[in-house]
Parts: C-alpha cells; structure tokens; sequence
C-alpha cells in the first residue's frame, strides 16, 4: 500500500521501490545498486554461479578489493593472512565471470566500499543500494537508502534486482543547534548510541536532521550515518540538499545533471510522523570516547568510567569512576569506512603538524579511505606530516580496523582507532579499543594516553 | 535450506547483551571463500583458553558436559550486532545451532539466520533467563516454546515462519513474480533513467 498524505523521506523512497506481486508476504523492493567486496563477495557469486544464476543487470553491481587487502605499500594480491589472496583471486575471477565492475588491488579507484561508491557517484540520492556489509548505511548520506545485508540475500539482489523484506519502523533523530569546536560527526553518533544503546535503533530506518546535522559537511555526514549500524538500525540517512547535489555533480556514475524535479522532493514533508523521534542538544555535546567493549559503553572523553557489564570492565581493564583522560596507550590508528575520508585526514593533520607521536607509543598509523583519498592527500603534503610526526602512511584499505588481513597489532595493546567498533578481539585477540574521533587519536598519539583534542587544538592556535 | 518443524534441545545460556558477529567467528577464522569449515572457530575467542591450541575453556557455556547435543543457544539484548558476516548464522548451523533464543536481535544476523534454517525467537528477558538449562520444546507449526509446565507463544512473521517451515529456496520463490518485476524495471527506466547505467568495463 502507498500512503497518501504527508511522508516522511524514508517512505518517498520505500514507495517507489515497492514492487506489487499481487502476493501477501514481505513485499519486493526494488534494488538499484549492489556492491560486493573481496570477504563476502566471491561466496555470493561463486555461491550463485553454482545455481547457474546470473546477475541480472551488471551494469548495476560493482565490487572493490578492500577487507583482506594487505595496506602496507607496494601491496600485491598476497596478505599476511594466511589464505588471505585467495578471497582476492576467487572474487577477481568471480566478478569477470559474473560482468560486474570490479576495482581490482590497484585500480586508481580502489578503496573502501563506502568511500568509493560516493567518490563515483555510484549511491545517489532516492536510490536503493545494498551490500553484504553492515557499514553500507554510511552512503545514506547522500540521500539513499543504503543496508547492509548477508551473503545469501546479495544472491537474491543480483539475481531478481529485489530483496523481500518486512518495511522498518520510521525514526527521526534530531540534533539542535550547532557542535562546539573540536567536537565531531563521530562524537554525535557515540552520543546517541550512549544514550540510546547499541539496540536502540533497532527495527527502524533511521533520518538524521536538525540544525547540526545540516552544517555537516558530505563527508561528516557519511560519518554519522556510517554508525547507524553500530544503533542497530537498518539503515540511517540524511536528505539531500545543495551540498549533497554539488558534491556528486560531475563524478563519474552520477547523471549529467540534478535538473529534474524529482531531486527536489527527497526530504521530509511537512507534518510527516515517525514511530520514533528523539531529539539531541549538538551544542551540549564534547568529544565522546568508548571505555567498554560495545559502542553504547562511550562517555564525554573528560568524564569518569560510568558503571557497566563487570565483562566490560575486565576485559578493557578499567574501573568504574575511572578518569579516561590520561589513561596510557600503546596503538594510535586513523582509518576506516568511518573516518578515512580527505576531509579527515586534513583535520588530523593540521592537529598533529608541528607535533610528533609520543615516545611509548608502539605503533602510530593513517590508513586513507581510498586510492584516491590517498593520492589527493599526498598532492597536498599531508603523508609528509604524518609521517613526520612519526605516523605510518598506509595504502588504502580496511586495514587494522579488525583482524581481517593477518596484521596484528602488539600482543595485549590499548588502542585509541578512528573506526567504529571497540568489541571485545575486534582489532586482534585481547586487544583493548577504544573508539573516537580522529581528533581525538592525534591529540591522544601526541600524548601518548588519552587526550582532549581540545586542549592540543588550543596548543597549536597558540 | 532443512525444513524447520519442532526441536527439542537443552537450551544453552550465553546471556550477555550484544553478542556480537565478530565474537560469534572472528575475522581470521573466517579461513576460505566458501560457507563450510567454520564450526571450529565457532565462539573461539570465548571457547578456547588458548585459541591458536584450541584448548577448551571449561567456563564456556557450550562447554560444558550438560551442553552436549545443544541445538538452541540463548542471547540477551541486539544478539549477532556488528560485522554482517553470513558467516556467523553458517558456523552456528555447522556446529549443530537450530535455534536462538534472545531478548532481541540485531536486523542482519536475523536475516541471515532465516536464510538458512535458524529460528531467531525473541521473547522478554525474565523468559529467556528462566529457560537456561531447561530441556525445551520449539514447535514452530504450533508457534509454542515449552519448557516443563511453562509454555511461551512464538512470534514470527508469515513469509519467514513459511521460508522455515517449508526449507524455500527464496529467490526461486521470487523469481516466480519475474514478470511483475520485469514491468514495474520498464516502468522505472521511463521515470529514472538516470539509475540504469551502461556496461562500461
């Protein structure tokens, strides 16, 4: 059913994607866009092609090399994990065989999935785009709806263009007023996820809005929603608007222009309702930091350890009523679907330049989102301030944001990661992380324990 | 995809909130392209004490003698959150899991587990908690869990209840309204032509 009356963005889009069968049941929805990449990717197509089921529109599915590809530089197909190159070759072969667009280990456009896809225009606003992984809300911030599915159900989008599935429960989730300086895209979704838990947005297709989710820049939003699923959401997006049109005009799989009518009607109508609102004060919000060992375990980075799971306690080694600033680490590492973007990578580095990473420090390193991120942040100098101030300067990948490559961090480390998940063995077995913002592991690499970004900021104006 | 019908089976208590995917199997026991050889590394960083001897931690729950046989597992709060990895719901089915039983689930893992024979069962926390160690009942044709005197109703919606109950395979199922989803394609191309794109590799 089509409702009438005012919608809110999420049923613009569900509406004309719905597919009527004629059947009861979950319904069909349409899929626009797939993509897959090389740690689940192969299994879907090698998975359909031993069914002899096509894809049935190529054209539509792309796929790139970036969870199992080695980021150290002069990579080729080989990985420190053992077994690690065959993901890369089977999905190689796979992908030539299926006629999807691949970007292969060192195609220019190579990166993370969820940075890619925006830099080609492939996830466009009003579309439909789905891939087997669960970061692929990050592209809701241009407007899409963008979900993350498993293996068997990207053999279903390749080979009917349709999922079945149930329609969520709508959420608005608003946040007022303006951010402090220092304060970021991530610290807003660490916040939410604090107060709401990490199932807090479970059953519902999240719209992020408010004042402060409009001054964010494309890229930040990407971030926020990119932590939709660390809420447990299906998916989170954001309504385009002149930013969002500016940012994809030109790029390579977006039309030629945004001129017809339909771009406009992508937003919330006026006195459209939600099963769910919650509302947050921007202005109220610090930089946010994880203690624990699930997203919802996060807190104001000057504030003390809030009592949690005695699990959680454990395993991070820290007691409640704790002080995390000053807490000593031993790993500091920018990168990820989350925080890897150019715009990223500038705000590191104007904090860190001038500065060096702390003596006790084991392992400091920047991972780019992309090939291209990588190449754009080197045209400006930044790999020479990073590396400077004694950062590693990585090719692009998902890297050590877990375990999936076969590199390891130092047996035992506490890491300060710009990336989204502090779960228990998620960067490497005992592995303690905590999650921020890329501001905040400068200013904590810089330190060498966990730091205020506020404080090295006003260092570095002075 | 094994039809689903009833099963009775201790049910097995791994009661913590936000179990998640990389818990369930971790990334380096994810060893080949395929969906097999993964019960081994099945909860490995929780079942084994040392994880590369694969040395059993006795202070795991499916570890334990009265877990033997085990088929239902349960869950408290977003049980399967994180990684969308199908993998997680396979080295489950691989290991013997039919059933989880959970205060709620994360959207993907729930998904994934209909996909392939698991029945993802949420039920309030105080009902989860009683039912640990029971030997228990899932009959999902009656849509009942029962344990000793106490019985729970089962909710589920009808196209999954009957994607278990009847092991279908979904997108033959699908593909079936290929002429519906061929229409409604022409009739997009008209209204967004700027979503379909050409072969360009």
């Amino acid at each position: 059913m089509t409702s009438t009356g005012p919608k809110t963005l999420f049923e613009k889009i569900w509406d004309t994607h719905r597919i009527d069968t004629g059947t009861s049941g979950a319904g069909l929805v349409a899929i626009d866009r797939v993509f897959l990449h090389e740690r689940t990717g192969a299994a879907a197509l090698k998975s359909m092609a031993a069914a002899g089921r096509p894809v049935r529109d190529p054209a539509r599915v792309f796929a790139v090399m970036d969870h199992i590809v080695d980021t150290r530089i002069g990579r080729g197909d080989g990985t420190l994990m053992e077994g690690g190159s065959a993901f890369i070759t089977e999905t190689r072969a796979a992908a030539k065989a299926a006629g999807i667009t691949l970007f292969d280990v060192n195609d220019p456009d190579q990166g993370i999935t969820h940075v890619i896809s925006p830099e080609l225009g492939i996830v466009l606003p009003g579309v439909t785009l789905v891939a087997p992984d669960s970061h692929t809300c990050t592209q809701g911030a241009l407007g899409a709806l963008a979900w993350g599915i498993g293996s068997s159900e990207a053999e279903h989008a390749m080979a009917t263009g349709t999922l079945r599935i149930e329609k969520p429960k709508t959420m608005r989730v608003t946040f007022t007023g303006q951010l402090a300086p220092g304060v970021t895209a991530k610290d807003m979704a660490l916040a939410l996820i604090a107060a709401h838990g990490a199932g807090g947005g479970a059953g519902h297709a999240v719209e992020f809005a408010g004042e402060a989710v409009e001054a964010l820049d494309i890229e930040a939003r990407m971030t926020l929603c990119n932590m939709a699923t660390e809420f447990s959401a299906m998916a989170g997006f954001i309504a385009p608007d002149a930013k969002t049109f500016e940012y994809l005009a030109g790029r390579r799989y977006a039309p030629a222009n945004f001129e017809d009518p339909y771009w406009q009607t992508l937003s919330t109508d006026d006195g459209a309702t939600f099963d769910t609102e919650i509302v947050i004060d921007a202005a109220s919000l610090a930089p946010m930091v994880s203690w624990g060992t699930s997203p919802q375990h996060s807190m104001p980075i000057d504030g003390a350890v809030p009592q949690g799971p005695q699990r959680a306690h454990q395993y991070i080694d820290l007691a409640p009523g704790a002080a995390m600033l000053g807490t000593p680490i031993d790993v500091a590492f920018v990168g990820s679907c989350t925080n890897a973007r150019l715009s990223d990578l500038r705000r590191a580095a104007a904090l860190v330049k001038g500065h060096k990473v702390a003596d006790s420090i084991k392992k400091a390193m920047v991972v780019p989102g992309s090939s291209s991120v990588k190449r754009a942040a080197e045209a400006e100098g930044l790999d020479t301030i990073f590396t400077e101030a004694g950062f590693e300067w990585r090719a692009s990948g998902c890297s050590l944001c877990f375990f999936a490559g076969g590199e390891r961090f130092p047996e035992g480390s506490r890491t300060i990661s710009s990336t989204n998940r502090n779960f228990e063995g998620r960067q490497g077995p005992g592995i303690r992380t905590h999650i921020a913002s890329p501001e905040t592991v400068i200013a904590s690499a810089v330190a060498g324990v966990i730091a205020d970004p506020r404080e090295l900021a006003k260092e570095s104006a002075q | 995809m094994t039809p689903f019908t009833t099963l009775t089976s201790v049910a097995v208590p791994i009661l913590r909130d936000n179990v998640d995917t990389d818990a369930i199997i971790p990334s380096r026991e994810m060893k080949s392209t395929g969906r097999t050889g993964l019960a081994e590394g099945l909860f490995a960083p929780w079942r084994y004490s040392d994880v590369a001897a694969r040395t059993p931690d006795p202070t795991f729950e499916l570890n334990m003698p009265e877990a033997k046989g085990g088929q239902v597992i349960l869950g408290g709060a977003n049980f399967g959150c994180g990684s969308s990895r199908e993998h997680a719901v396979w080295a489950l089915v691989e290991y013997g899991i039919r059933c989880v039983i959970a205060e709620s689930f994360a959207p993907i893992f729930r998904a994934n587990c209909i996909r392939n024979g698991v029945l993802p069962i949420t039920l309030p926390r105080a009902d989860v908690d009683a039912l640990a160690w029971q030997e228990i009942t899932v009959d999902l044709p009656a849509q009942m869990v029962t344990a000793g005197e106490t019985t729970h109703s089962l909710t589920i919606e009808d196209e999954p209840r009957t994607m278990l109950l009847e092991g279908l395979d979904v997108i033959d199922l699908t593909l079936k309204a290929l002429p519906a989803i061929e229409a409604w394609t022409d009739a997009d191309r008209t209204a967004r032509p700027w979503v379909y794109l050409e072969k360009t590799a």
